[in-house]
């Protein structure tokens, strides 16, 4: 497993770049740790604060641990009118957990997104970015039993 | 008129978008060596002249944007692929299938202001297509199409509000994507101060076509004062949920009934919401409306995006609203006060009514914030959230008071 | 120089003026919250908004230069509506306990909701839930007061340079906090207080002065600090003849070396005033132990002692070392005397350590 600081190092080439070392770090340890934003600040020349306020601003990173799979469920209109909570309800059941939390062995963290941009085929989840189309309440097990 | 007019995605599925080799066999990149024996003014004037309009939503002509970038020794060439609104994915599309136009099109606006750099703002949803234009532009360079304009892809992490242009620089200079006050425009003081252009996908795009083939002959397909063709995405309760390239001529009714194949299980057709999420609500009396921007507006709607939700007859309008209104408040940056609390007093009293507790002035209370935020809200984002409420409001209103609380 | 006219008024301005501060040279009182004239500009509030003609949408004057020809309203059914909205907006995240409150009769939220008859809000869902700040000595930060102006983010930042704090999350469940929501304390503050000088509202107060008086009760002295050599300015708050907090003047005029800003010893470090472990009479040291004395007899019992040592040993045997806590002129004093009187150069000074 590669250490944040080498993760961190490999973007500070690029101006401004700390969203892209949030994103590299996440590709790695699907959230962001405290002491990677701290080593991403002194690196990026900006305050702790304000790494930190970028940090929480987008939705897609994460200051608090998350499982080994990010599944999420897409609930803007288009997938909404084709469906979404229903998809959603039968993961929680599935999962065991509500949105925003991560099962206890450390797999499955659930999220919402707004729309992925996958709309030919609604409803979609994501499961680490990767969209998976026509999605519904029947299928949900199936499909997430595939993760390991 | 019923038929696809296809500029952008003429060759989709017949060439490989990463490979420039394959684009230049179809005659990619002779619309930026053309550029290159133009003057700077020339090449504005001839993109002005075709009268091509931003892709984005705001409909602005592009080359009269250009002409507004000051001398400086560093300029540079953003393009928005943040494609945020629901029910859009034209951008990716054009990426999967044609990206080689998106970097032609980029390098001949560096041409024509004068820049040697440029970035792509790739939305965090899109990875993989962050690689392939990665992949694309490394390619381009291989065969020596791009000269000294060079390209970097950056990423968004989940954040609609970065589609507004300045949110989107200050994304890309590593900061929280919150707007930026205009005056300065990005085009005076823009990407870490200096002059920048920032168009959508689409829009750079286009201007291979114009290049190759001049500007008369985009400005004389579809809507003659917004020219060109437009990328539709249609999604909902139609039989044919699909993408589609149409000349801005095109009349809504059409993109439903024949792009579409009409309303699915022959139910019947309620309403439209065109440009996204943030657009407004066509009843079906409107239906026969072209898609072009300035038709568009004429009935109190937006070409937007290009994204074209369908509802049937089952649908329950105040529900679908409410949704639309929670998708506002998780997506305001909270930066100023009217779209910080507004979208969040929005989704509330929408919440209200969507459960049969609220009462007619909860639905005055709405159209009063509704115009407070249109008329005081920093950015696009907050001006237009109410958008669909007030369109429901004004075309569905009684789906609203049948949920009030004297008739539940 | 470029001619506008602002309410029915015309006035000439010079190019690149912004049309906030033309307004209110036209007469114009636009009220603000976001807009501080120390910091950088944020044109987040929305309340200094005015009617431009021939905008779709109103134009927040404090970020927007004037134009040549631009007709101005700064108070029309549309601004006043716009303005009301804000108010009442901010009103529903807001806490009001007013009587109760440091920053009562000199918090700008109040004024203003004064000022357009603002007496309630109508929107009544969900109020202010956002909690207290972490325990420190200095700095009461209630969430409940605040209205995420930013002005506090800016004073850190773009005044002290401390960059403690930042906006975290965002939307309606956006605020200002400090690295991974920690403490004040484990993050780069200085507890200068500045953020305290520029909250707009309630939601930044001393803890030091808390309950001893609320602005309006204050009488404000202007005084030195006595701290350092630097001579900031700072302003005593007296009620019934004691000291009972510190503000900062932000005017140049008066505050010409600080502009408002202070340190954490001059605005939070004045509780030694009305101690009652302070000495108030000269003490002399005798057989071990300390026994209070008049100002006279202590004065010739130290000047006594000085000519004794200097005709024992000359006048190199003795040396000053002079404080920055007395003002310059009570420096120059004290090298007089070292030299002229005493005939020693031996003086120096904990500023140049």
């Amino acid at each position: 497993m590669a250490n944040y600081q080498d993760i961190i190092a490999s973007c500070k080439d690029k101006k401004g770049g700390i969203i892209e070392a949030y994103h590299a770090l996440q590709r790695e340890f699907n959230y962001i740790p405290r002491e990677a934003v701290a080593e991403a600040a002194r690196v990026f020349g900006v305050s702790e604060a304000q790494a930190y306020g970028v940090a929480t601003f987008y939705s897609y990173l994460s200051v608090e641990k998350r499982g080994k799979y990010i599944v999420r469920m897409c609930e803007s209109a288009p997938c909404h009118v084709a469906g979404a909570d229903k998809v959603l309800k039968a993961m929680e059941d599935y999962l065991g957990i509500k949105v925003g939390e991560t099962t206890a062995d450390g797999k499955f963290t659930l999220e919402l997104t707004e729309c992925v941009g996958q709309c030919q085929a609604t409803p979609v989840i994501t499961v680490n970015s990767q969209p998976v189309f026509n999605v519904s309440s029947e299928k949900i097990p199936e499909i997430l039993s595939a993760y390991k | 008129m019923a038929e696809e007019i296809r500029i952008l995605l003429a060759h989709a599925d017949q060439i490989d978008p990463a490979q420039a080799e394959d684009y230049i066999k179809v005659g990619g990149y002779k619309g930026l060596e053309k550029a290159r024996g133009m003057t700077s003014k020339d090449l504005i004037e001839e993109v002005k002249k075709s009268g091509l309009r931003g892709r984005g939503g705001a409909g602005f002509n592009a080359g009269m944007k250009w002409s507004f970038v000051p001398p400086a020794e560093v300029k540079y060439v953003v393009c928005n692929l943040d494609e945020g609104e629901p029910g859009t994915y034209k951008d990716r599309i054009i990426c999967e299938k044609n990206a080689q136009a998106l970097i032609e099109g980029m390098a001949i606006c560096g041409v024509a202001i004068n820049a040697q750099q440029g970035y792509i703002y790739c939305r965090g949803e899109y990875p993989f297509v962050v690689d392939l234009l990665r992949k694309a532009i490394q390619s381009a360079k291989d065969v020596g199409a791009l000269g000294d304009f060079d390209i970097e892809v950056r990423m968004g992490a989940g954040a609609y509000v970065c589609g507004e242009e300045t949110a989107l620089i200050e994304s890309i200079e590593g900061h929280r994507g919150e707007p930026r006050f205009k005056p300065p425009f990005p085009g005076v003081a823009g990407l870490w101060g200096v002059p920048t252009v920032v168009n959508n996908v689409e829009t750079f795009a286009c201007l291979p076509y114009i290049l190759t083939n001049g500007a008369d002959c985009f400005a004389s397909i579809g809507a003659p004062k917004y020219p060109g063709t437009k990328v539709l995405t249609l999604t909902g309760d139609v039989n044919n949920p699909t993408y589609f390239e149409v000349p801005t001529n095109y009349i809504l009714s059409d993109v439903v009934y024949k792009l579409g194949g009409g309303v699915k299980n022959g139910r019947k057709f309620k309403a439209v919401q065109v440009g996204g999420t943030s657009g407004a609500f066509i009843p079906e009396q409107n239906l026969n409306t072209p898609i072009d921007f300035d038709s568009m507006s004429a009935i109190g709607a937006a070409l937007g995006s290009g994204a074209v939700l369908v509802m049937d007859e089952t649908r329950d309008i105040v529900d679908i609203v409410t949704r639309i209104s929670k998708f506002f408040e998780h997506e305001s940056c909270g930066k100023c006060n009217p779209c910080r609390e507004g979208t969040f007093r929005c989704r509330e009293i929408m919440e209200k009514i969507n459960s049969g507790r609220a009462t007619e002035a909860d639905i005055d209370n709405l159209l009063l914030l509704a115009r407070v935020m249109k008329r005081a809200a920093l950015c696009g984002l907050g001006q237009a959230a109410p958008v669909p409420i007030t369109s429901t409001i004004e075309h569905f209103g009684h789906e609203y008071r049948r949920k009030l609380l004297q008739y539940a | 120089m470029i001619k506008l006219t602002i309410d029915g008024k015309e006035i000439e301005v010079a190019r690149g003026t912004m049309l906030l501060d033309a307004c209110r040279q036209a007469g114009a009182d636009i009220p603000t919250l976001c807009y501080d004239p120390d910091l950088r500009l944020a044109g987040s509030c929305r309340m200094c908004v005015v009617d431009v003609k021939g905008r779709p949408a109103l134009v927040a004057s404090c970020v927007a230069p004037a134009e040549n020809g631009m007709v101005v309203q700064t108070e029309s059914d549309d601004v006043v509506e716009s303005r009301k909205i804000i108010l009442e907006l901010l009103a529903a995240r807001h806490k009001f306990e007013c009587p109760t409150c440091e920053k009562d009769g000199e918090c700008k939220l109040q004024d203003y909701m004064y000022r357009y008859g603002v007496k309630e809000s109508r929107y009544d869902g969900e109020g202010p839930h956002f909690g207290m700040e972490d325990p420190n000595p200095f700095i009461e930060r209630d969430y409940d007061k605040c209205i995420m102006c930013t002005r506090c983010v800016r004073a850190c930042d773009g005044i002290t340079g401390a960059q403690a704090i930042n906006v975290k999350d965002r939307g309606h469940h956006a605020k200002i906090a400090a690295p991974f929501d920690g403490k004040l304390a484990d993050s780069t503050c200085v507890f200068c207080g500045q953020c305290i000088m520029v909250c707009p509202v309630g939601a930044l107060s001393s803890k030091v002065a808390a309950g001893q008086g609320k602005p309006a009760q204050n009488k404000k002295v202007l005084t030195t600090c006595t701290y350092c050599g630097t001579g900031c300015t700072l302003e005593l708050n007296v009620n019934n003849d004691r000291v009972v907090g510190v503000t900062s003047n932000r005017d140049e005029n008066w505050s010409p070396v600080n502009k408002g800003a202070l340190c954490v010893k001059g605005r939070f470090g004045w509780d030694f005033i009305h101690s009652p472990d302070r000495l108030t009479t000269p003490m002399i040291r005798e057989n071990g132990g300390l026994r209070p004395a008049s100002w006279d007899e202590a004065l010739d019992f130290a000047a006594g002692k000085i000519k004794e040592i200097k005709e024992k040993y000359g006048p190199d045997s003795l040396a000053m070392f002079s404080s920055a806590r007395v003002t310059n002129e009570e420096n120059y004093l004290a090298q007089k005397l070292m030299r002229a009187v005493i005939g020693t150069n031996n003086v120096d000074h904990c500023a140049r350590l």
